[in-house]
């Protein structure tokens, strides 16, 4: 009850409060975004009409505000200046279309840049041709969402990343859209943080790069056609689940490549032709299950250095090969995977294959070996040697193998994604 | 030689005061050869063979790509062999009908590539229809096409072959032995040894060397040209990408099918070339 005094209170009294709106356009007598700025009082409202607005040295915002956009007003860097600088907690920017900031070698510009801040909001924006889109640095509980970013990066040198976050804790990074960036997203030292729902396509590098950057969840995101798919390094507790990595092709481009990743959980992901799909590499304690591989290169390249890692409940469609190695080594287990490959039976109707399938065919470790040999995938001659080694196994791991694989693909569309 | 072929080509002297040819005798030496062939009805169980098995590879895979992997084994392998072995055969059977053909005022050409024609066209017809069906059905995307097209070509290849091996030997069982041996040849044998070739220099730079080397085998050309279909991923990777490059060019896909032709133009024309001038 004195919680609805108070509530009611608050109601009654907000049109009282203080704070005011103010209206920047063009040709008026506030013609200037940062002169709005200066004016007003922490918490006040500057509104942006439709318009151009280039500014020598760009805009800093110094104090809690609210900046909001009305008709796309465009914030131009003219290739000299960062468009935007949010230097203060409690600021929230939208609806504004944030253009062609500088490019430095010692300082990193971005089209709209955070500095050790908190709850600061970023939201429907349109970010085109910045060196750096969105630069979240040293924030915390920063909400960055509903973005599109579009560059037209074509070497890695002269291109920054789409949202940057440095030594962040806390973040929430949802709904953008990042294209032809350095890396779609990037991340490093970055804590506590949930990102989901990003479209990220067609950047140079990776669509998705995170490094140092513990105890976070991604999910339904998809990474489209990037230089060199997704990169995950260094990390520990992180959940990637219900994303799709697709069409990230090349002769080092990854659906995702996890390099010293520890007691982290990938499950529900679908992987569609990639040249290599999972590309592991020192990672340990983790586990992979419920994700679809389909159409891929390869669908598992898994590094000797990997061990106590669980593969369970994938379903492997139509790869090319199933699982790469380049060890007889094996410390990680597989079981109950679907892998379309298996020529087992099942006696006793469990729905479990009662011959072990052995996912690393003769040619996979070939081919690894000699690149060219490719040339002779699904020849008769290669097949038949397939099958021999099937059969004798001397050059694949024969511990590298599912003793319980799955007679029927995994329904995963329905359960676990 | 020239003696020879004198004595070998009775009609070509005296051509000016017979009467006229009838019009187009290739079309219609090839018509009778096609209805020749659908009475034997040889033609008709490789038709339904094909059928059975497109249709059981799609209803058995969940994914009609995987499907398309199994069908390009039985193209790669089953295709060639009926192709080659169901032609010499043929040719060894209907020998009288070449010999009264022979003896009627008609081009050596004529008949031979009249024969041909009606041998590749029902030949084709059937993989046509018992692949091509199947695939339209339960595929119908660009690489579905692409098999067809690739299985046509490859047909017109072997068939070529199959010419080839009966001129060489007059002797039936010789001549099915020339035609086993030259599909054993394409399908395996080139590629094992093409393979060891590859294991015994894995030290050199070799991927120019087996771009070219794959040229030389009208079975191997088909593979790849699926291969970029179905393993387009897998082929992205290390030096794959450069088969990808050459092969998925306009360049290099146009010089794999100048050496598909060259496949079926090749043999067949050596095959004319001998059975011209050829004692029958």
């Amino acid at each position: 009850m004195k919680k609805l005094v108070w509530i009611g209170l608050f109601l009654a009294l907000a049109p009282a409060l203080p704070a005011r709106t103010w209206v920047v356009a063009p040709g008026t007598a506030l013609s200037s975004i940062q002169a709005a700025i200066d004016r007003a009082q922490p918490f006040d409202t500057v509104r942006v009409l439709r318009g151009e607005y280039h500014v020598k040295g760009g805009t800093t915002i110094n104090k809690p505000l609210v900046l909001i956009g009305d008709g796309w007003p465009l914030l131009d860097g003219d290739q000299q200046y960062q468009p935007l600088s949010i230097r203060s907690d409690y600021v929230s920017v939208s609806g504004f279309r944030v253009a062609r900031c500088g490019s430095a070698s010692l300082e990193d510009v971005a089209g709209i840049k955070v500095y050790r801040a908190r709850w600061v909001y970023i939201f429907n924006n349109i970010l085109e041709n910045n060196y750096f889109g969105i630069y979240l640095s040293a924030c915390r509980n920063t909400w960055v969402s509903g973005n599109r970013l579009q560059a037209e990066g074509t070497v890695e040198q002269s291109a920054g990343n789409g949202i940057h976050a440095w030594k962040c804790d806390s973040i929430h990074v949802a709904h953008n859209r990042v294209q032809g960036h350095r890396d779609g997203i990037y991340f490093e030292f970055v804590t506590n943080s949930y990102i989901a729902h990003n479209h990220s396509e067609g950047n140079i590098r990776y669509g998705l790069h995170f490094m140092f950057s513990h105890n976070d969840h991604y999910e339904h995101n998809l990474f489209l056609r990037n230089g060199a798919g997704v990169a995950v390094m260094y990390s520990r507790h992180v959940i990637m689940s219900g994303n799709t990595f697709s069409e990230n092709q090349g002769g080092a481009a990854y659906g995702i490549l996890l390099k010293d990743i520890q007691s982290s959980h990938i499950s529900g992901n679908t992987f569609v032709q990639n040249t290599t799909a999972i590309f592991m590499e020192g990672c340990t304690r983790s586990t992979l299950e419920y994700n679809v591989f389909r159409q891929n290169g390869w669908a598992l390249k898994v590094q000797a250095s990997c061990d106590n890692n669980v593969f369970q409940y994938n379903n492997f469609l139509a790869n090319t090969f199933d699982v790469a190695t380049n060890n007889q080594l094996v410390l990680n287990t597989f079981n109950h995977n679907y892998w379309d490959k298996y020529e087992g039976y099942d006696l006793n109707r469990d729905g479990l294959g009662d011959v072990p399938y052995h996912p690393v065919s003769l040619f996979a470790m070939v081919s690894d070996q000699m690149p060219y040999a490719m040339m002779f995938w699904r020849s008769f001659t290669v097949l038949l040697l397939d099958r021999a080694e099937k059969v004798i196994p001397s050059l694949s791991p024969d511990q590298l193998r599912d003793d319980t694989p799955l007679l029927k693909p995994y329904a995963t569309d329905t359960k676990h994604q | 030689m020239k003696h020879f072929s004198a004595i070998a080509l009775p009609g070509a002297a005296k051509r000016q005061d017979e009467q006229p040819l009838p019009p187009m005798p290739l079309l219609k030496i090839a018509k009778y050869v096609v209805y020749d062939i659908l009475r034997s009805r040889f033609v008709l169980a490789y038709l339904l063979f094909l059928v059975v098995v497109s249709m059981s590879f799609f209803n058995l895979e969940s994914d009609p790509a995987k499907g398309m992997m199994s069908l390009l084994n039985i193209i790669l392998i089953v295709l060639p062999l009926v192709s080659i072995v169901f032609a010499t055969i043929h040719l060894y059977n209907a020998y009288e009908f070449t010999e009264l053909l022979l003896a009627q005022p008609l081009r050596r050409s004529d008949i031979f590539l009249g024969q041909y024609l009606g041998l590749a066209l029902s030949l084709c017809l059937a993989f046509g229809l018992g692949v091509g069906v199947p695939v339209l059905l339960y595929d119908g995307s660009l690489r579905g096409g692409v098999l067809v097209l690739c299985g046509v070509l490859l047909t017109l290849a072997f068939v070529s072959l199959a010419f080839l091996s009966t001129v060489l030997s007059r002797d039936k069982a010789r001549g099915i032995g020339i035609a086993l041996l030259l599909w054993f040849l394409c399908t395996i044998l080139y590629d094992g040894v093409v393979l060891m070739a590859m294991f015994a220099f894995s030290d050199y730079p070799l991927e120019k060397a087996v771009m070219a080397l794959t040229f030389l085998n009208p079975v191997d050309l088909t593979r790849i040209a699926m291969l970029l279909q179905l393993d387009a991923a897998a082929l992205m990777g290390y030096t794959g990408a450069l088969f990808q490059h050459f092969f998925g060019s306009a360049l290099g896909m146009g010089l794999s099918m100048l050496a598909m032709l060259a496949w079926i133009v090749g043999p067949l024309a050596l095959a004319v070339r001998i059975f011209r001038r050829k004692d029958i």
